[in-house]
């Protein structure tokens, strides 16, 4: 594994040093593309490198965890073995899943109507709904934890994934309304017009118009969703505790001074940001749509 | 069919506003309550004698919750922090941000990968990243960065004890730079090829293309990154949480933390409120300025 990185780093660096076939005088300019290509991966890699580094020491005993720094080590899956021995790993990560995808599914029910009509029945309301829903999102959930807290302890929701789903559900839904609303809005108008023409019902046209034509932009709000509710540690710190604990509560666990296991922790974290991960780099150009409300393309 | 296709449309216009109304109210209404309910009881709490610890001290305190509050220094304390921390990774990632977007413009080998790897931390969920760089990298005497400092000769560094809120800044900058790069590498695409050129035939440098033809393209999205990172930075909770929990002492606790030991481990509901309240007001100043801008590109 880290030998197969190194070597792909290094052919990456030398290729502008093999020769293409140029005249002289464009020398300055593979100088500096020489310089670009070193720069620019080096400040990469240096951003990377604890991302680098956790997926390593994953790999290491825990004695080897702790001692000097070493890109050389006889790795072990021992880590990956245990954590699932000793912390039933798969209990959090089922959390995570069922809160993660459970509230992206509920999130993109609702708001595929609303933001459908937003979208092909716009009123003068539809500007300072879409903006209303905007602000609920700038309310800080610092501010609400009292009541939200207090209200799930009354009726039962602390520590349950349907409580967390809940919350999630509501923490993304001005995002997935908002960014169907760009994906739909990009449809050209006469493609469901033709459909009304020819007798489709509204559901109808939503279901074998509208959907299967913005898939993309719907897979990726979703995956959008996702990976917000798969990371968020403020809610999921404070309104579980061990039932509902999703990953990011379990890998907090992680933070006691007795917890101190650098080569369990970093396998652990592995498997919990791999998928993520992978989705982010798969996402990560409609994602910007999402995070700035349309405001940078 | 004629007569089908009028039916329709004026169908369709009538019951347009119905329509709109019906295909709306679950979102609508379920933000409306997931907004004003919570938001209500804040500040009503706010204004009451409520701790779950003394049930018998009940009733309406008035302002005295923050009366109390805003003569607690623990309060200043953890204003300063929060303004600190927020102002030093806004400083770190839309600098750094605005650079590494113009480093990741320029073509050279590689380029897409050495993108994705730079974007990568942005989707590590907080809990990891604060325990890889608490543990891994920064701890005193196993880390990262103590053993390269100590391969140049340098005395290790003790990070968390003593220099905790720089800590939590560079765990919370290495989150979000990738973030402001991009939103910014996403911007300055939109950068106009043949202006440049231009520029570049009358004589402009690097530094003169950069300062009037780049920054001035990337400032609206330069913008944009430090009012979504606002609001985001002002209640920084995970990292803190679990790194120093707040300490030493009051270093590293920010209005978010405080917030939280109040209600969750003192139990003083309504100091706790009255702390949410200020939070509110706080992200709401910034949030005003967000929603217009949303709004003026929603106009256009």
């Amino acid at each position: 594994m880290t030998t197969a990185k190194t070597k792909t780093l290094a052919a990456d660096g030398q290729a502008p040093a093999v020769p293409i076939p140029r005249t002289s005088t464009l020398s300055s300019a593979r100088t500096r593309r020489l310089g670009l290509t070193v720069l620019g991966w080096a400040i990469a890699c240096l951003i990377f490198f604890p991302i680098f580094w956790m997926v390593l020491t994953g790999f290491k005993t825990e004695s080897a965890a702790i001692a000097d720094p070493s890109l050389i080590f006889s790795p072990t899956l021992e880590s990956y073995a245990e954590v699932q021995l000793r912390a039933d790993y798969f209990k959090f990560a089922l959390n995570s899943v069922v809160v993660a995808f459970g509230s992206t599914l509920a999130a993109l029910l609702i708001a595929i109507p609303s933001a459908y009509s937003m979208a092909f029945l716009p009123t003068k309301r539809t500007k300072g709904t879409l903006l209303w829903m905007l602000s609920t999102k700038m309310l800080p959930p610092v501010g609400v934890l009292v009541p939200i807290y207090l209200l799930f302890r009354d009726v039962g929701l602390l520590d349950t994934r349907t409580g967390l789903t809940i919350v999630y559900t509501l923490m993304n839904l001005p995002i997935v309304v908002w960014m169907l609303y760009t994906f739909f809005k990009d449809l050209p108008k006469d493609i469901l017009e033709a459909g009304r023409m020819d007798g489709a019902s509204t559901l109808q046209e939503v279901v074998f118009l509208l959907l299967p034509l913005t898939l993309p932009g719907i897979a990726s709000t979703g995956l959008l969703s996702v990976i917000l509710s798969w990371n968020e540690a403020f809610w999921s710190l404070n309104l579980t505790s061990s039932n509902a604990a999703p990953l990011t509560a379990y890998i907090a666990s992680f933070s006691s001074p007795e917890g101190l296991f650098w080569a369990k922790l970093s396998a652990a974290s592995t498997m919990a940001i791999a998928p993520i991960l992978v989705f982010g780099w798969l996402t990560q150009k409609q994602m910007v749509r999402g995070l700035t409300f349309g405001a940078v393309k | 069919m004629g007569q089908i296709m009028t039916k329709t449309r004026a169908a369709g216009r009538t019951v347009g506003g119905l329509r709109t109304l019906s295909l709306q109210a679950p979102a609508v209404t379920l933000l409306f309550l997931w907004m004003i309910v919570p938001l209500a009881m804040t500040v009503w709490f706010s204004l009451q004698r409520y701790n779950l610890l003394m049930p018998e001290m009940t009733g309406f305190a008035g302002l005295e919750n923050y009366r109390y509050l805003f003569t607690d220094p623990a309060l200043w304390a953890a204003m300063g922090n929060t303004l600190l921390l927020v102002g030093a990774v806004l400083a770190i990632t839309v600098v750094g941000g605005t650079l590494l977007a113009v480093l990741f413009q320029q073509e050279f080998p590689g380029r897409g990968v050495a993108r994705v790897l730079a974007i990568s931390p942005f989707f590590v969920m907080p809990t990891v990243s604060a325990l890889v760089w608490k543990n891994m990298m920064m701890h005193p005497s196993n880390g990262v960065l103590s053993w390269v400092a100590e391969s140049f000769g340098l005395p290790a560094v003790d990070w968390f004890s003593s220099l905790p809120l720089t800590s939590i800044i560079i765990i919370v900058s290495w989150q979000w730079l990738p973030f402001a790069l991009l939103i910014l590498l996403t911007a300055i695409q939109s950068l106009d090829d043949d202006q440049v050129e231009a520029a570049r035939m009358d004589g402009a440098g690097p530094v003169a293309i950069f300062f009037f033809i780049t920054l001035p393209h990337l400032k609206r999205a330069i913008s944009v990154v430090i009012m979504i990172e606002m609001i985001f930075l002002l209640t920084i909770f995970a990292e803190i949480f679990v790194t120093t929990s707040g300490g030493p002492g009051l270093a590293t606790t920010n209005l978010a933390f405080l917030i939280y030991i109040q209600a969750l481990l003192d139990f003083d509901v309504g100091m706790a409120s009255a702390g949410g309240v200020i939070a509110i007001i706080l992200a709401n100043i910034v949030a005003i300025f967000l929603v217009r801008m949303v709004a003026k590109n929603l106009e256009s």
